[in-house]
Protein backbone atom coordinates (compact mmCIF):
# COMPACT_ATOMS: atom_id res chain seq x y z
CA UNK A 1 0.00 0.00 0.00
CA UNK A 2 1.19 3.48 -0.88
CA UNK A 3 1.68 6.22 1.65
CA UNK A 4 -0.72 9.14 0.94
CA UNK A 5 -0.26 11.99 3.45
CA UNK A 6 -3.64 13.54 4.34
CA UNK A 7 -2.33 17.13 4.43
CA UNK A 8 -1.21 17.17 0.78
CA UNK A 9 -3.01 17.77 -2.49
CA UNK A 10 -2.54 15.59 -5.58
CA UNK A 11 -2.93 15.33 -9.35
CA UNK A 12 -4.08 12.47 -11.56
CA UNK A 13 -0.56 12.36 -13.00
CA UNK A 14 0.82 11.48 -9.53
CA UNK A 15 2.33 14.78 -8.41
CA UNK A 16 1.83 15.89 -4.80
CA UNK A 17 1.51 19.54 -3.74
CA UNK A 18 2.19 21.07 -0.31
CA UNK A 19 1.28 24.68 0.54
CA UNK A 20 4.09 26.36 2.48
CA UNK A 21 3.73 29.22 4.96
CA UNK A 22 4.93 31.74 2.35
CA UNK A 23 2.17 30.50 -0.02
CA UNK A 24 4.65 28.86 -2.42
CA UNK A 25 3.74 25.30 -3.40
CA UNK A 26 6.22 22.45 -3.10
CA UNK A 27 5.82 19.71 -5.71
CA UNK A 28 7.10 16.16 -5.97
CA UNK A 29 5.97 12.73 -7.17
CA UNK A 30 3.93 10.43 -4.97
CA UNK A 31 5.04 7.27 -3.22
CA UNK A 32 2.82 5.35 -5.65
CA UNK A 33 4.60 6.94 -8.63
CA UNK A 34 8.11 6.25 -7.35
CA UNK A 35 7.19 2.63 -6.62
CA UNK A 36 5.85 2.17 -10.15
CA UNK A 37 8.92 3.76 -11.74
CA UNK A 38 11.44 1.82 -9.67
CA UNK A 39 14.97 3.08 -8.96
CA UNK A 40 15.27 6.70 -10.10
CA UNK A 41 18.62 7.52 -11.73
CA UNK A 42 18.21 10.96 -13.35
CA UNK A 43 16.13 14.08 -12.81
CA UNK A 44 15.91 16.96 -15.27
CA UNK A 45 14.82 19.97 -13.20
CA UNK A 46 13.51 23.34 -14.44
CA UNK A 47 15.28 26.70 -14.01
CA UNK A 48 14.28 29.04 -11.22
CA UNK A 49 12.29 31.94 -12.64
CA UNK A 50 10.73 29.91 -15.49
CA UNK A 51 7.04 30.58 -16.06
CA UNK A 52 4.80 27.54 -16.17
CA UNK A 53 1.16 26.94 -16.98
CA UNK A 54 -0.91 24.15 -15.49
CA UNK A 55 -0.19 20.93 -17.40
CA UNK A 56 3.24 22.00 -18.72
CA UNK A 57 5.91 19.31 -18.52
CA UNK A 58 8.45 21.13 -16.37
CA UNK A 59 10.63 18.26 -15.13
CA UNK A 60 11.56 14.72 -16.14
CA UNK A 61 12.29 11.86 -13.78
CA UNK A 62 14.00 8.81 -15.22
CA UNK A 63 14.23 5.41 -13.63
CA UNK A 64 16.27 2.48 -14.88
CA UNK A 65 13.07 1.39 -16.60
CA UNK A 66 11.49 4.52 -18.05
CA UNK A 67 11.29 8.30 -18.33
CA UNK A 68 8.30 10.13 -16.93
CA UNK A 69 7.27 13.78 -17.24
CA UNK A 70 6.42 15.82 -14.18
CA UNK A 71 3.68 18.36 -14.90
CA UNK A 72 3.06 21.75 -13.33
CA UNK A 73 -0.08 21.26 -11.24
CA UNK A 74 -0.73 24.98 -11.19
CA UNK A 75 0.12 28.12 -13.18
CA UNK A 76 2.89 30.32 -11.82
CA UNK A 77 6.64 30.72 -11.68
CA UNK A 78 9.34 28.26 -10.58
CA UNK A 79 10.49 29.63 -7.21
CA UNK A 80 13.03 26.98 -6.22
CA UNK A 81 14.41 23.63 -7.37
CA UNK A 82 15.91 20.73 -5.42
CA UNK A 83 19.55 20.84 -6.55
CA UNK A 84 20.36 17.74 -4.47
CA UNK A 85 18.51 15.55 -6.96
CA UNK A 86 21.22 16.05 -9.60
CA UNK A 87 23.63 13.85 -7.63
CA UNK A 88 21.19 11.86 -5.51
CA UNK A 89 18.10 11.06 -7.58
CA UNK A 90 17.48 8.11 -5.24
CA UNK A 91 16.00 10.65 -2.76
CA UNK A 92 12.84 10.38 -4.90
CA UNK A 93 12.60 6.70 -3.91
CA UNK A 94 13.76 7.06 -0.33
CA UNK A 95 11.76 10.10 0.75
CA UNK A 96 9.27 11.12 -1.95
CA UNK A 97 7.36 13.56 0.31
CA UNK A 98 10.45 15.01 2.04
CA UNK A 99 14.00 15.29 0.69
CA UNK A 100 12.76 14.03 -2.67
CA UNK A 101 10.75 17.21 -3.44
CA UNK A 102 11.44 18.45 -6.99
CA UNK A 103 10.50 22.14 -7.34
CA UNK A 104 8.46 24.97 -5.84
CA UNK A 105 5.98 27.17 -7.68
CA UNK A 106 4.91 30.67 -6.76
CA UNK A 107 1.30 30.46 -7.94
CA UNK A 108 -0.16 33.16 -10.19
CA UNK A 109 -3.44 32.78 -8.28
CA UNK A 110 -3.26 31.44 -4.73
CA UNK A 111 -6.87 30.23 -4.91
CA UNK A 112 -5.96 27.64 -7.57
CA UNK A 113 -4.62 25.41 -4.79
CA UNK A 114 -8.14 24.88 -3.42
CA UNK A 115 -9.19 23.27 -6.70
CA UNK A 116 -6.60 20.49 -6.40
CA UNK A 117 -7.54 16.93 -5.50
CA UNK A 118 -7.38 15.87 -1.84
CA UNK A 119 -5.89 12.69 -0.40
CA UNK A 120 -9.16 10.73 -0.42
CA UNK A 121 -9.79 11.49 -4.09
CA UNK A 122 -6.22 10.49 -4.98
CA UNK A 123 -6.59 7.28 -2.98
CA UNK A 124 -9.60 6.37 -5.12
CA UNK A 125 -7.63 6.99 -8.32
CA UNK A 126 -4.80 4.67 -7.39
CA UNK A 127 -6.94 2.06 -5.64
CA UNK A 128 -7.58 0.39 -8.96
CA UNK A 129 -3.83 0.17 -9.78
CA UNK A 130 -3.07 -1.45 -6.47
CA UNK A 131 -6.00 -3.85 -6.23
CA UNK B 1 -5.04 -14.80 -17.45
CA UNK B 2 -1.27 -14.74 -17.56
CA UNK B 3 0.87 -17.83 -17.11
CA UNK B 4 2.63 -18.50 -13.82
CA UNK B 5 5.93 -20.29 -13.25
CA UNK B 6 6.19 -22.86 -10.41
CA UNK B 7 7.85 -20.09 -8.35
CA UNK B 8 5.03 -17.55 -8.68
CA UNK B 9 3.78 -17.90 -5.10
CA UNK B 10 7.36 -17.68 -3.86
CA UNK B 11 7.88 -14.35 -5.67
CA UNK B 12 4.66 -12.91 -4.26
CA UNK B 13 5.56 -13.99 -0.73
CA UNK B 14 9.01 -12.36 -1.14
CA UNK B 15 7.31 -9.06 -1.99
CA UNK B 16 8.16 -8.99 -5.70
CA UNK B 17 6.59 -6.43 -7.99
CA UNK B 18 5.07 -8.64 -10.69
CA UNK B 19 4.73 -7.49 -14.30
CA UNK B 20 3.56 -8.97 -17.56
CA UNK B 21 6.44 -10.39 -19.60
CA UNK B 22 5.35 -12.02 -22.84
CA UNK B 23 2.19 -13.41 -21.29
CA UNK B 24 3.87 -14.45 -18.03
CA UNK B 25 3.53 -12.80 -14.62
CA UNK B 26 7.19 -12.33 -13.69
CA UNK B 27 9.06 -10.46 -10.92
CA UNK B 28 10.56 -7.16 -12.16
CA UNK B 29 12.21 -6.56 -8.77
CA UNK B 30 11.90 -7.44 -5.09
CA UNK B 31 12.51 -3.86 -3.91
CA UNK B 32 15.42 -2.22 -5.69
CA UNK B 33 16.60 -3.41 -9.08
CA UNK B 34 19.88 -1.51 -8.66
CA UNK B 35 20.65 -3.33 -5.39
CA UNK B 36 19.85 -6.63 -7.12
CA UNK B 37 22.20 -5.69 -9.95
CA UNK B 38 25.07 -5.00 -7.51
CA UNK B 39 24.23 -8.20 -5.63
CA UNK B 40 24.98 -10.21 -8.79
CA UNK B 41 28.14 -8.24 -9.66
CA UNK B 42 29.51 -8.53 -6.11
CA UNK B 43 28.11 -11.71 -4.59
CA UNK B 44 25.30 -14.00 -5.81
CA UNK B 45 21.76 -13.48 -7.05
CA UNK B 46 19.13 -15.79 -8.54
CA UNK B 47 16.53 -15.38 -11.25
CA UNK B 48 13.46 -17.42 -12.04
CA UNK B 49 13.77 -18.08 -15.77
CA UNK B 50 11.21 -20.88 -15.88
CA UNK B 51 9.24 -18.93 -18.50
CA UNK B 52 11.91 -19.84 -21.06
CA UNK B 53 11.12 -22.72 -23.38
CA UNK B 54 13.07 -25.95 -22.93
CA UNK B 55 12.98 -28.36 -25.85
CA UNK B 56 14.50 -31.85 -25.93
CA UNK B 57 15.54 -33.13 -29.35
CA UNK B 58 16.23 -36.81 -29.85
CA UNK B 59 16.67 -39.33 -32.65
CA UNK B 60 19.34 -40.55 -35.01
CA UNK B 61 18.90 -37.52 -37.25
CA UNK B 62 19.18 -34.86 -34.55
CA UNK B 63 22.77 -33.83 -35.27
CA UNK B 64 22.10 -33.38 -39.02
CA UNK B 65 18.89 -31.54 -38.20
CA UNK B 66 20.66 -29.05 -35.94
CA UNK B 67 23.47 -28.57 -38.45
CA UNK B 68 20.82 -27.52 -40.97
CA UNK B 69 18.72 -25.49 -38.52
CA UNK B 70 21.37 -23.38 -36.77
CA UNK B 71 23.88 -20.79 -38.01
CA UNK B 72 26.41 -22.07 -35.51
CA UNK B 73 27.62 -25.66 -35.93
CA UNK B 74 26.84 -28.33 -33.34
CA UNK B 75 29.65 -30.40 -34.87
CA UNK B 76 31.89 -28.12 -32.80
CA UNK B 77 30.51 -29.85 -29.69
CA UNK B 78 32.80 -32.80 -29.12
CA UNK B 79 32.41 -33.29 -25.38
CA UNK B 80 29.16 -34.42 -23.79
CA UNK B 81 27.45 -31.66 -21.82
CA UNK B 82 29.01 -28.86 -23.88
CA UNK B 83 26.78 -25.92 -24.84
CA UNK B 84 26.69 -23.72 -27.93
CA UNK B 85 25.08 -20.30 -28.45
CA UNK B 86 23.48 -19.87 -31.86
CA UNK B 87 20.93 -18.01 -33.91
CA UNK B 88 18.16 -19.72 -35.84
CA UNK B 89 17.66 -17.89 -39.15
CA UNK B 90 15.10 -17.44 -41.89
CA UNK B 91 16.13 -18.18 -45.49
CA UNK B 92 16.71 -14.40 -45.77
CA UNK B 93 19.19 -14.50 -42.88
CA UNK B 94 16.89 -12.76 -40.39
CA UNK B 95 17.07 -13.93 -36.79
CA UNK B 96 14.07 -16.05 -35.75
CA UNK B 97 15.54 -16.46 -32.25
CA UNK B 98 18.78 -16.88 -30.36
CA UNK B 99 19.23 -19.96 -28.21
CA UNK B 100 21.52 -22.28 -26.33
CA UNK B 101 21.84 -25.91 -27.35
CA UNK B 102 23.45 -28.56 -25.14
CA UNK B 103 25.01 -31.69 -26.57
CA UNK B 104 24.06 -34.48 -24.17
CA UNK B 105 24.46 -37.55 -26.38
CA UNK B 106 24.83 -38.31 -30.10
CA UNK B 107 21.08 -38.74 -30.37
CA UNK B 108 20.03 -36.27 -27.67
CA UNK B 109 20.35 -32.47 -27.48
CA UNK B 110 18.55 -29.97 -25.25
CA UNK B 111 17.70 -26.49 -26.48
CA UNK B 112 16.58 -23.40 -24.53
CA UNK B 113 14.78 -20.72 -26.54
CA UNK B 114 13.09 -17.46 -25.55
CA UNK B 115 9.66 -17.24 -23.92
CA UNK B 116 8.24 -14.49 -26.12
CA UNK B 117 9.06 -16.38 -29.33
CA UNK B 118 7.83 -19.78 -28.11
CA UNK B 119 5.01 -20.40 -30.59
CA UNK B 120 6.84 -19.35 -33.73
CA UNK B 121 10.00 -21.20 -32.63
CA UNK B 122 8.14 -24.45 -32.01
CA UNK B 123 6.32 -24.15 -35.34
CA UNK B 124 9.67 -23.58 -37.10
CA UNK B 125 11.33 -26.50 -35.31
CA UNK B 126 8.48 -28.80 -36.35
CA UNK B 127 8.46 -27.56 -39.92
CA UNK B 128 12.19 -28.08 -40.39
CA UNK B 129 12.05 -31.52 -38.75
CA UNK B 130 10.00 -33.03 -41.58
CA UNK B 131 13.05 -34.38 -43.44
CA UNK B 132 14.94 -35.65 -40.41
CA UNK B 133 14.65 -38.49 -37.93
CA UNK B 134 14.10 -36.27 -34.92
CA UNK B 135 11.65 -36.22 -32.02
CA UNK B 136 10.76 -32.82 -30.50
CA UNK B 137 9.59 -32.73 -26.87
CA UNK B 138 8.67 -29.46 -25.12
CA UNK B 139 9.54 -29.78 -21.44
CA UNK B 140 6.87 -27.73 -19.68
CA UNK B 141 7.37 -30.05 -16.71
CA UNK B 142 10.69 -28.37 -15.95
CA UNK B 143 11.61 -25.14 -14.16
CA UNK B 144 14.81 -23.12 -14.55
CA UNK B 145 16.73 -21.02 -12.02
CA UNK B 146 19.79 -18.93 -12.93
CA UNK B 147 22.24 -18.35 -10.05
CA UNK B 148 24.81 -15.73 -11.01
CA UNK B 149 27.68 -13.81 -9.44
CA UNK B 150 31.25 -14.33 -8.23
CA UNK B 151 30.02 -16.36 -5.24
CA UNK B 152 27.15 -18.08 -7.06
CA UNK B 153 28.86 -21.42 -7.64
CA UNK B 154 30.07 -21.69 -4.03
CA UNK B 155 26.58 -21.01 -2.76
CA UNK B 156 24.97 -23.53 -5.11
CA UNK B 157 27.52 -26.13 -3.98
CA UNK B 158 26.63 -25.29 -0.38
CA UNK B 159 22.91 -25.70 -1.09
CA UNK B 160 23.48 -29.07 -2.81
CA UNK B 161 25.86 -30.47 -0.18
CA UNK B 162 27.90 -33.58 -1.06
CA UNK B 163 26.05 -34.02 -4.35
CA UNK B 164 27.87 -30.95 -5.64
CA UNK B 165 31.34 -32.53 -5.66
CA UNK B 166 31.57 -33.10 -9.46
CA UNK B 167 30.57 -29.47 -10.13
CA UNK B 168 33.86 -28.11 -8.81
CA UNK B 169 35.51 -29.30 -12.03
CA UNK B 170 32.72 -28.27 -14.40
CA UNK B 171 34.04 -26.20 -17.31
CA UNK B 172 32.56 -22.97 -18.62
CA UNK B 173 29.61 -23.66 -20.96
CA UNK B 174 29.23 -27.25 -19.78
CA UNK B 175 26.20 -28.99 -18.29
CA UNK B 176 26.30 -31.74 -15.68
CA UNK B 177 23.43 -33.82 -14.34
CA UNK B 178 23.17 -33.92 -10.52
CA UNK B 179 20.24 -36.14 -9.53
CA UNK B 180 17.15 -34.62 -11.16
CA UNK B 181 18.93 -31.34 -11.87
CA UNK B 182 20.73 -30.39 -15.07
CA UNK B 183 23.29 -27.80 -13.99
CA UNK B 184 24.99 -25.69 -16.66
CA UNK B 185 27.79 -23.19 -16.21
CA UNK B 186 26.09 -20.60 -18.41
CA UNK B 187 24.27 -17.32 -17.85
CA UNK B 188 23.11 -13.94 -19.07
CA UNK B 189 24.86 -11.54 -16.71
CA UNK B 190 28.57 -11.57 -17.57
CA UNK B 191 29.34 -13.26 -14.25
CA UNK B 192 30.21 -16.83 -13.41
CA UNK B 193 27.36 -19.02 -12.23
CA UNK B 194 24.88 -21.67 -13.17
CA UNK B 195 21.61 -22.12 -14.98
CA UNK B 196 19.80 -24.99 -13.31
CA UNK B 197 17.01 -26.96 -14.95
CA UNK B 198 14.96 -29.05 -12.52
CA UNK B 199 11.52 -30.67 -12.16
CA UNK B 200 8.85 -28.00 -11.60
CA UNK B 201 7.76 -29.66 -8.36
CA UNK B 202 11.23 -29.20 -6.83
CA UNK B 203 11.68 -25.55 -7.78
CA UNK B 204 10.29 -23.96 -4.60
CA UNK B 205 12.26 -26.24 -2.29
CA UNK B 206 15.52 -25.60 -4.12
CA UNK B 207 14.85 -21.84 -4.29
CA UNK B 208 14.40 -21.89 -0.48
CA UNK B 209 17.67 -23.78 -0.07
CA UNK B 210 19.43 -21.17 -2.20
CA UNK B 211 17.90 -18.39 -0.06
CA UNK B 212 19.29 -20.14 3.01
CA UNK B 213 22.70 -20.32 1.36
CA UNK B 214 22.61 -16.52 1.00
CA UNK B 215 21.59 -16.18 -2.63
CA UNK B 216 19.33 -13.11 -3.06
CA UNK B 217 16.32 -13.13 -5.41
CA UNK B 218 16.67 -10.78 -8.39
CA UNK B 219 14.07 -9.69 -10.92
CA UNK B 220 13.96 -9.23 -14.67
CA UNK B 221 14.87 -5.54 -14.22
CA UNK B 222 18.35 -6.38 -12.91
CA UNK B 223 18.65 -9.18 -15.46
CA UNK B 224 18.24 -6.61 -18.24
CA UNK B 225 20.86 -4.13 -16.95
CA UNK B 226 23.28 -7.00 -16.22
CA UNK B 227 23.03 -8.44 -19.73
CA UNK B 228 23.32 -4.94 -21.24
CA UNK B 229 26.55 -4.26 -19.33
CA UNK B 230 27.77 -7.72 -20.34
CA UNK B 231 27.21 -6.91 -24.03
CA UNK B 232 24.63 -9.67 -24.51
CA UNK B 233 21.85 -9.20 -27.05
CA UNK B 234 18.16 -9.33 -26.22
CA UNK B 235 16.00 -10.92 -28.88
CA UNK B 236 13.26 -8.64 -30.21
CA UNK B 237 15.08 -5.41 -29.40
CA UNK B 238 18.70 -5.90 -30.53
CA UNK B 239 17.89 -8.29 -33.36
CA UNK B 240 14.85 -9.83 -35.01
CA UNK B 241 13.75 -11.25 -38.34
CA UNK B 242 14.52 -7.95 -40.10
CA UNK B 243 18.21 -8.03 -39.11
CA UNK B 244 20.97 -10.58 -39.67
CA UNK B 245 23.63 -11.71 -37.17
CA UNK B 246 26.18 -9.73 -39.22
CA UNK B 247 24.36 -6.50 -38.33
CA UNK B 248 23.79 -7.54 -34.73
CA UNK B 249 27.22 -8.12 -33.25
CA UNK B 250 26.74 -11.86 -33.73
CA UNK B 251 29.09 -12.62 -36.64
CA UNK B 252 31.09 -14.77 -34.19
CA UNK B 253 28.13 -17.14 -33.91
CA UNK B 254 28.10 -17.99 -37.62
CA UNK B 255 30.10 -21.10 -38.47
CA UNK B 256 31.12 -20.51 -42.12
CA UNK B 257 33.29 -23.62 -42.12
CA UNK B 258 32.87 -26.27 -43.38
CA UNK B 259 31.68 -24.56 -46.56
CA UNK B 260 29.49 -27.50 -47.58
CA UNK B 261 27.27 -27.24 -44.48
CA UNK B 262 24.06 -25.84 -45.92
CA UNK B 263 22.37 -24.18 -42.92
CA UNK B 264 19.19 -22.13 -43.31
CA UNK B 265 20.09 -18.54 -44.16
CA UNK B 266 23.61 -19.31 -45.32
CA UNK B 267 23.16 -18.07 -48.90
CA UNK B 268 21.65 -14.78 -47.73
CA UNK B 269 24.43 -14.21 -45.18
CA UNK B 270 27.13 -14.92 -47.76
CA UNK B 271 25.52 -12.49 -50.20
CA UNK B 272 25.37 -9.81 -47.49
CA UNK B 273 28.96 -10.45 -46.48
CA UNK B 274 30.19 -10.29 -50.06
CA UNK B 275 28.25 -7.11 -50.81
CA UNK B 276 29.62 -5.50 -47.64
CA UNK B 277 27.74 -5.22 -44.36
CA UNK B 278 26.47 -1.65 -43.92
CA UNK B 279 25.54 -1.60 -40.24
CA UNK B 280 26.94 -2.95 -37.01
CA UNK B 281 26.03 -3.10 -33.35
CA UNK B 282 28.23 -1.00 -31.04
CA UNK B 283 28.21 0.16 -27.43
CA UNK B 284 27.52 3.77 -26.45
CA UNK B 285 28.42 5.48 -23.19
CA UNK B 286 26.55 8.71 -22.54
CA UNK B 287 28.94 11.51 -21.59
CA UNK B 288 26.24 14.06 -20.77
CA UNK B 289 23.56 13.66 -18.11
CA UNK B 290 20.45 11.72 -19.07
CA UNK B 291 19.38 8.20 -19.94
CA UNK B 292 19.64 6.51 -23.35
CA UNK B 293 16.52 4.61 -24.43
CA UNK B 294 15.52 2.19 -27.18
CA UNK B 295 14.86 3.81 -30.58
CA UNK B 296 16.62 7.12 -29.91
CA UNK B 297 18.42 8.40 -33.02
CA UNK B 298 22.20 8.39 -33.35
CA UNK B 299 23.59 11.47 -35.13
CA UNK B 300 27.07 12.00 -36.58
CA UNK B 301 28.02 15.36 -38.16
CA UNK B 302 24.38 16.40 -38.13
CA UNK B 303 23.15 13.39 -40.11
CA UNK B 304 21.36 10.24 -38.94
CA UNK B 305 23.80 7.37 -38.41
CA UNK B 306 21.64 4.77 -36.71
CA UNK B 307 19.42 3.97 -33.75
CA UNK B 308 19.68 2.72 -30.19
CA UNK B 309 18.41 -0.85 -29.82
CA UNK B 310 18.75 -1.18 -26.01
CA UNK B 311 19.40 1.74 -23.70
CA UNK B 312 19.36 2.00 -19.94
CA UNK B 313 21.32 3.07 -16.90
CA UNK B 314 24.42 1.08 -15.94
CA UNK B 315 24.57 0.67 -12.17
CA UNK B 316 28.22 -0.49 -12.39
CA UNK B 317 29.38 2.52 -14.43
CA UNK B 318 26.99 4.99 -12.80
CA UNK B 319 26.04 6.37 -16.19
CA UNK B 320 23.80 5.55 -19.10
CA UNK B 321 24.87 2.97 -21.70
CA UNK B 322 23.30 1.50 -24.82
CA UNK B 323 23.66 -0.75 -27.82
CA UNK B 324 23.12 1.03 -31.13
CA UNK B 325 22.88 -0.22 -34.70
CA UNK B 326 24.96 2.28 -36.68
CA UNK B 327 26.87 2.73 -39.95
CA UNK B 328 29.96 0.52 -40.05
CA UNK B 329 32.18 3.58 -40.57
CA UNK B 330 31.16 5.34 -37.33
CA UNK B 331 34.04 6.99 -35.43
CA UNK B 332 34.64 7.15 -31.70
CA UNK B 333 32.11 9.89 -30.89
CA UNK B 334 28.47 10.50 -31.76
CA UNK B 335 25.41 12.33 -30.55
CA UNK B 336 22.09 10.90 -29.50
CA UNK B 337 18.78 12.70 -29.77
CA UNK B 338 17.33 12.51 -26.25
CA UNK B 339 14.07 14.32 -25.69
CA UNK B 340 14.79 16.98 -28.34
CA UNK B 341 18.35 17.56 -27.15
CA UNK B 342 21.56 16.27 -28.72
CA UNK B 343 23.71 14.60 -26.08
CA UNK B 344 27.31 13.45 -26.50
CA UNK B 345 28.14 9.76 -26.44
CA UNK B 346 31.30 7.72 -26.85
CA UNK B 347 31.32 4.70 -29.17
CA UNK B 348 32.88 1.66 -27.49
CA UNK B 349 33.50 -2.02 -28.11
CA UNK B 350 31.31 -4.42 -26.17
CA UNK B 351 31.13 -5.58 -23.43
CA UNK B 352 31.00 -2.74 -20.90
CA UNK B 353 31.53 -5.05 -17.91
CA UNK B 354 32.70 -8.65 -17.59
CA UNK B 355 33.33 -10.63 -14.40
CA UNK B 356 32.82 -7.58 -12.23
CA UNK B 357 35.41 -5.48 -14.11
CA UNK B 358 34.72 -2.42 -16.23
CA UNK B 359 36.13 -3.09 -19.73
CA UNK B 360 35.75 0.28 -21.46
Amino acid sequence: MSNIPQELRFTKSHEWIRREEDDTLTIGITDHAQALLGDLVFVDIPEVGEECAVGDDVAVVESVKAASDVYAPITGEIAAVNEKLADTPELLNQDPYGDGWIFKIKPADENDYDGLMDADAYQEIIAEDES
Amino acid sequence: MNKHTPLYDMHVSLGARMVDFGGWDMPINYGSQIEEHHQVRNDAGMFDVSHMTIVDLSGDGVRDYLRHLLANDVARLRDKGKALYSCMLTEQGGVIDDLIVYYLDDAFYRMVVNAATRDKDLAWLEKQAADFDVEIAVRDDLAMIAVQGPRARDKVHQALGTEAAPLAELGVFFMHQVGDMAIARTGYTGEDGYEIILPAGQASTFWSQLLEAGVKPCGLGARDTLRLEAGMNLYGTDMDESTTPLESGLAWTIAWEPVDRDFIGRAALMAQRDAGVKQKLVGLVLEDKGVLRNHQKVIVDGTPAGEITSGSFSPTLGKSIAFARVSVDIGSQCRVEVRNKLLNARVVKLPFVRNGKICI
